[in-house]
């Protein structure tokens, strides 16, 4: 077993949660923010037992930078698909890929991402063979799909979570 | 100071560009839901308006507000944070639906 950080992460975000929507950094904020937190914290931890404790959270900042690129780009890529449709319909299809990550958050926060990206749906995930169904929406070149998912996402999720 | 008048042109210029872009990208998206021709196709494409179309906006927003406020005006930043939290589940929900749907 790795170390672990002092703290687990949903509280911190919930006292920016609290601050970010007061709109100010008042110390009176601050302490009922760390208050709230605390009690939500608490509350939280019958429905969802197990923390979210990533271990090395500087690089979010890296993957979300990456994510945010492939926003950009994936956008721009539906977009061509959507103009281009009335000369070729796009080659939807489904895909199959076999992950190496078994952390329930980066499962979690890999479904966010490739859902959240256009283009691509995460569409089912078989717990027993850590297999990831995936939906693209162009389907040209599968190994390419492949290669964004397993080293453009999963490896660093892998080492914030895992 | 109130109304349009009071943005300083250094954030309007950008706002608006950012506005149009950001209008740009959801009318293409939507435009998605009518060209493409099946369900499959067509979950695709309203993604746009929610990424970088809403983007676009909240950005807009911070620049303009943060140039009347006189200070860094951030909490639109939240509303990024719930839609890339909310709107994915509503998209894994229907697909999962519409394999259910039409498995053999």
């Amino acid at each position: 077993m790795k170390t672990r950080p002092l703290i687990p992460l949903l509280p911190p975000v919930l006292l920016a949660v609290w601050l970010l929507l007061n709109d100010s950094l008042a110390p009176g904020q601050i302490a009922l923010g760390v208050v709230f937190a605390s009690l939500v914290t608490w509350a939280v931890a019958r429905l969802r037992p197990l923390p979210a404790w990533p271990r090395k959270l500087y690089l979010v900042f890296g993957l979300s930078l990456r994510v945010l690129v492939d926003i950009v780009r994936s956008n721009i890529g539906v977009g061509r698909v959507i103009l281009g449709a009335s000369r070729r319909q796009p080659l939807v299809g489904f895909m199959q890929i076999p992950l190496d990550m078994r952390d329930p958050h980066g499962l979690a926060m890999l479904a966010l991402i490739v859902t959240g990206t256009p283009g691509t749906v995460w569409s089912g995930h078989d717990p027993e063979k850590n297999i990831l169904t995936l939906h693209v929406l162009d389907l040209q070149d599968e190994a390419a799909w492949i290669h964004i998912i397993k080293h453009r996402y999963e490896r660093p999720l892998m080492e914030i979570f895992e | 100071m109130s109304g349009a008048a009071g943005v300083p042109l250094w954030a309007a210029l950008p706002a608006a560009f950012l506005l149009v872009c950001g209008g740009l990208l959801t009318v293409l998206g939507s435009l998605g839901l009518l060209r493409l021709k099946d369900f499959y196709a067509r979950i695709h494409a309203p993604t746009m308006g929610g990424t970088l179309g809403t983007g676009c906006v909240l950005i807009a927003s911070m620049l303009v507000s943060s140039a009347v406020a006189g200070r860094p005006v951030i909490h639109e930043l939240l509303i990024t944070l719930f839609i890339m939290l909310t709107s994915p589940v509503t998209a894994m929900l229907l697909m999962r639906a519409a394999m259910y749907r039409s498995r053999d």
